[in-house]
């Protein structure tokens, strides 16, 4: 019996040599020589590999600041580490660190249950893209909330969720790291980033409905209705297609409070909620 | 009948509720105002002529089509314009549409309105195209293609078989199969006013074989005129389609991404074919249309003559109003129509029939997990994998989508239709069309 | 208040359940047939194999994985019934109910249940129980026909089995006369597993998912046409009655494989290309395993592992797509 233990040791041994070897030449023969410096902007990153800064992936965004130019690196931004992560970058390639304000994603429409009640059932698959491809939604509003949570299923930070007594969706500002996932996925364009203000002051209209007033009240009675009572209060902001829009610049720990008070339906929202408390 | 025609990929045979075969076409007659969209087909809306106060007769245009791909479009009905202003379409959104207040019912002179048949064709090919463009006829079956531009070979391209669509696989919608029977005869010239637009010998008019009176109606006028002959086809959804129909009768296959006239075909619905008649003989304009009201919560169903822009609303108080049992009211028929978010949305050139289902029938299941049994493949008409196609998009791996070739997907359902799981394959496939074009 | 939804609006009435149902009714036959030739013990491996997948299916889903009760789809009890039909008639119970939990909890449920297992549960059950208790699973009671209470079983081999221990020299010149014949093959009076004896049985079940549109004719057809040609062809070239193809067709698992295993929807290809390759495929592997191997049967073995070639399978053929020429 002996021999034939030694044999099958042997083929074995051999078998796992060879196969040693070949392996050994192949990782020799295909070996993708890369510049190490990737590795460790790699290390640096936070590889939730989301796509936030417009590349596909973790591993793409540090070829993409290894090739940037020291100009070019500045335009370059990982949203999710923010300015420590861009910082630690800048060091490993030699630049000089970029100061960047951080950003938060908000959801521009207030159409809960209340504010626009639903006026028809919806029976299908749950996706706000199917049934912003099939009718205006449950309560009309054709720019408003579906309320079926394509935002939350794409967030890869689960900073949304819906909420259950407003069914639209809210945004978990320590987890959100204004990736910009919501904001591609949403078939109403309603997220915006927009920076977090000081204190998490913030103020913007929470509607994007363009209809004329009394048709945007119909279904909603958070619609902004393009008064101009908040231009009034600050000429900076701008009414078009009967919509208002505040720009990020506006000052949202002097006016916040104010405007949201001044809007007569309530499509003005500053937060926090309790600032004057 | 073992010649019957088909497509031989994929298909289903859904139940056929043709309740309303026996019915004879009545005229709805005349709500007290219309709705009428300046859109009612594909391409650019046309340009409003009216303003509000302005006076106008059945007939009259009231907007002008604006560019190649577009179509005219005409009162149904003689009143005053109350406004013309953006309203609730039957999806909730908004839509430019024309409302006018009903009073009498005066016709534009140039309408010729007796009931005889014209059967000599006077006029040259270039006349008809043009007589089409003015009445403003676009593809009845639901697509919306102008005519026009159908009836006019694109440089370079030849035609040599015209297909006249009398399949009407739907089910419930007895609409094209009432008219086949009423106007056969009218049909029959109208396909001979396209051939003679386009210069060709033949056309085929194909229905399927659960319409045995429309073929009796229709095989009956043929022997008089040459070259029109009908094609009885099995009954088979989605028959109805374009590329299928084009595959059961003429046994070419439109390759994907192209049109009909690049193999030589053109489809035209009967619903069309008998516009065209009126459009070229009668000088009357697409105001009107053939449509189907039923559905299993329906509690008179019927066929009727409907004008453009007359409510939903108003069909469903003749046809016995709406019932309890009434879940959904769909545009069009159960497999590709839309359910209305609004019933007082108008009927368009389109609208091939308003259904009232329960919710007994038109409940979609609770999905469960995919059990792999190939039926969506098997019933795809067009040879795609829906459930390969849904676990892509489940699994977010857009980048391989255009591998399973999903923009050559018609939507008709049959994926859906025959899932045991009741996944919603359709919807997927949709939504995975709707990320591929957001990528172009 | 109206609902709007999205196309269709119609939706077939088969659903799973009423698959799975369909299934079970056209494995009755076998069913029948199987307590005809076994009597009482058929019956007996039969509901203990049925039970223990049942129990195995509620127990686990409820108490393990906590997912919904998944038996109300009858999906367990068929691969309780498949189970059985893979079972020589005096099985003892408790290693059915050990090859019911490797089917069940092992080969389905932690694949993630109904739809995502690789194997085919019944098939694993029976190989574990095959390869865990040799001796019993090749003990093959005489059949005896209308006799419920036979108690002094003789045993009897199968066909295969008669074939297997042939050597070149003597079967040319025996001529079978060993084998059973045909009739008896063709209605079940042989030994073998439970439900795989009567060909009649599984013919009339396979007629019966036929009617129903449960499967199509493409599996079973190209699986045991495989066989038969394959064999076939053998046989006219030798002359060797150990390669009878009509034989090879009639005895041993290869019908309840072609009919009922090899169709099942999970662990089969999804396009009907795939579906005819992966059936031509288990046909040869079979008369490989068949003819030279220590087996002498390969039903079994042949499924399981094109089984793992279904997902390789499903990702290189795909059917002709419309207008992509021929």
């Amino acid at each position: 019996m002996d021999h034939v233990i030694l044999t099958s040791m042997a083929v074995l041994g051999g078998i796992a040599l060879i196969s040693a070897i070949i392996l050994y030449l192949a990782s020799k023969k295909f070996a993708v020589s890369e510049d190490a410096r990737i590795l460790e902007i790699d290390a640096v990153l936070p590889q939730a590999n989301c796509g936030g800064c417009g590349r596909a992936g973790c591993h793409d965004f540090a070829n993409a600041c290894l090739a940037a130019s020291e100009e070019e690196f500045g335009n370059l931004n990982c949203p999710v580490g923010g300015h420590p992560v861009m910082n630690k970058i800048a060091a490993i390639l030699g630049y000089a660190a970029v100061e960047r304000e951080p950003t938060v994603s908000v959801l521009r429409c207030n159409g809960t249950c209340e504010n626009a009640p639903a006026k028809i059932m919806y029976d299908g698959v749950s996706s706000c893209r199917i049934a912003n491809h099939i009718s205006s939604g449950l309560s009309g509003c054709p720019d408003g909330c579906l309320r079926l949570g394509d935002c939350v299923k794409a967030c890869p930070f689960d900073a949304l969720h819906i909420d259950e007594a407003t069914g639209i969706p809210v945004v978990n500002e320590e987890k959100c790291t204004s990736c910009g996932a919501c904001v591609r996925i949403c078939p109403r364009q309603l997220f915006e980033i927009r920076p977090r203000g000081k204190n998490g002051r913030r103020v913007y209209v929470a509607c994007r409905n363009t209809q004329k007033g009394a048709v945007a009240r119909k279904n909603c009675k958070a619609a902004c209705i393009a008064c101009g009572k908040c231009a009034k209060i600050c000429p900076e902001i701008t009414v078009e297609n009967n919509l208002s829009y505040i720009p990020p610049a506006i000052d949202a720990e002097r006016f916040g409070t104010e405007l949201a008070k001044a809007c007569p339906t309530g499509a003005i929202v500053a937060t926090p909620e309790n600032a004057d408390e | 009948m073992n010649n019957l025609k088909t497509f031989s990929m994929g298909g289903i045979h859904p139940d056929k509720y043709k309740i309303t075969t026996a019915s004879l076409i009545i005229d709805a007659g005349l709500p007290e105002t219309v709705y009428i969209p300046v859109k009612q087909h594909i391409g650019a809306p046309a340009k409003i002529l009216v303003q509000k106060g302005d006076k106008v007769k059945v007939g009259t245009l009231l907007a002008d089509s604006d560019g190649v791909v577009s179509a005219d479009v005409h009162s149904s009905v003689s009143g005053e314009v109350l406004k013309v202003e953006a309203l609730e379409s039957g999806s909730g959104y908004l839509e430019n549409m024309i409302t006018i207040k009903v009073e009498g019912d005066d016709f534009e002179p140039s309408i010729d309105r007796s009931e005889d048949i014209s059967r000599e064709i006077p006029y040259t090919p270039e006349q008809i195209v043009q007589k089409l463009r003015e009445a403003g006829i676009v593809g009845m079956g639901g697509a919306g293609y102008p005519t026009p531009i159908k009836t006019s070979l694109p440089e370079g391209k030849k035609a040599d078989c015209l297909i006249v669509n009398g399949i009407e696989c739907e089910p419930f919608l007895t609409a094209d199969d009432r008219l086949m029977i009423e106007k056969a005869e009218q049909i029959v010239i109208g396909a001979k006013i396209i051939n003679k637009a386009l210069g060709i010998q033949n056309a085929v008019i194909a229905v399927d074989e659960n319409k045995p009176q429309a073929i009796e109606a229709l095989s009956k006028i043929t022997r008089t005129y040459v070259g029109v002959n009908v094609q009885t086809c099995a009954t088979k959804y989605p028959q109805g389609g374009e590329k299928q129909l084009i595959a059961a009768v003429a046994k070419r296959e439109v390759p994907s991404g192209r049109l009909p006239i690049d193999v030589g075909c053109i489809v035209q619905n009967v619903g069309t074919v008998f516009a065209i008649y009126e459009a070229v003989m009668k000088n009357k304009p697409l105001f009107e249309r053939i449509l189907t009201v039923s559905g299993d919560a329906c509690r008179h169903p019927a066929n009727y003559r409907v004008r453009v822009g007359t409510p939903v609303s108003y069909l469903i108080e003749k046809s016995g109003g709406l019932s309890e049992e009434t879940a959904q009211v769909v545009l069009g028929g159960p497999m590709m129509g839309s359910s209305v978010t609004n019933i007082n949305a108008p009927v368009t050139k389109l609208t091939s029939g308003v259904l009232m289902l329960s919710d007994k029938l038109a409940h979609k299941g609770d999905e469960t997990d995919c059990i792999r049994c190939g039926k969506c493949a098997m019933a795809c008409p067009m040879g795609l994998e829906p459930f390969l196609i849904a676990r892509l998009m489940r699994a977010g791996q857009t980048e391989d989508l255009r591998g399973a070739h999903v923009l050559d997907c018609i939507e008709c359902g049959c994926c859906a239709y025959t899932c045991p799981a009741r996944v919603p394959l359709l919807d997927y496939c949709k939504l995975a069309k709707i990320e591929l074009k957001k990528k172009k | 208040m109206l609902k709007i939804s999205t196309t269709p609006h119609l939706q077939s009435s088969v659903d799973t359940r009423r698959i799975m149902l369909d299934v079970v009714i056209a494995l009755l036959p076998a069913a029948l047939a199987a307590v005809l030739f076994f009597g009482f013990n058929a019956l007996v491996v039969m509901a203990a194999s049925v039970a223990a997948c049942v129990f195995f299916e509620y127990a686990a889903c409820r108490f393990w994985f906590k997912s919904g009760n998944t038996t109300r789809d009858f999906s367990a009890v068929i691969t309780g019934l498949l189970l059985a039909f893979n079972l020589p008639s005096s099985m003892p119970v408790g290693m059915i109910v050990l090859g019911a939990f490797m089917a069940i909890v092992v080969a389905k449920l932690c694949y993630g249940g109904l739809g995502k297992n690789i194997f085919n549960p019944a098939l694993i059950g029976r190989v574990f129980l095959f390869i865990s208790f040799p001796v019993q699973m090749t003990q093959w009671p005489k059949p005896a026909f209308l006799k419920f209470f036979d108690t002094d079983v003789q045993t009897a081999a199968t066909t295969l089995g008669i074939i297997k221990h042939m050597d070149a020299a003597t079967s040319a010149t025996v001529a079978g006369g060993k084998l059973p014949s045909y009739y008896d093959m063709f209605v079940g009076n042989v030994g073998g597993c439970i439900g795989e004896v009567s060909a009649l049985a599984l013919l009339l079940g396979l007629a019966y998912l036929l009617w129903r549109r449960v499967i199509t004719w493409h599996i079973p057809f190209y699986y045991a046409g495989t066989v038969f040609v394959i064999t076939g062809v053998l046989w006219l070239a030798t002359g060797d009655i150990r390669y009878d193809p009509l034989t090879h067709l009639l005895s041993g698992g290869l019908l309840l494989g072609a009919v009922f295993m090899a169709t099942d929807y999970t662990t089969s290809p999804m396009t009907l290309k795939g579906q005819v390759l992966y059936a031509v495929l288990c046909g040869m592997l079979t008369v490989v395993i068949r003819l030279y191997s220590a087996y002498p049967e390969g039903v079994s073995f042949a499924i399981l592992i094109m089984n793992a070639f279904v997902p390789l399978i499903d990702k290189y053929v795909h059917g002709r797509v419309f207008g992509q020429g021929r």
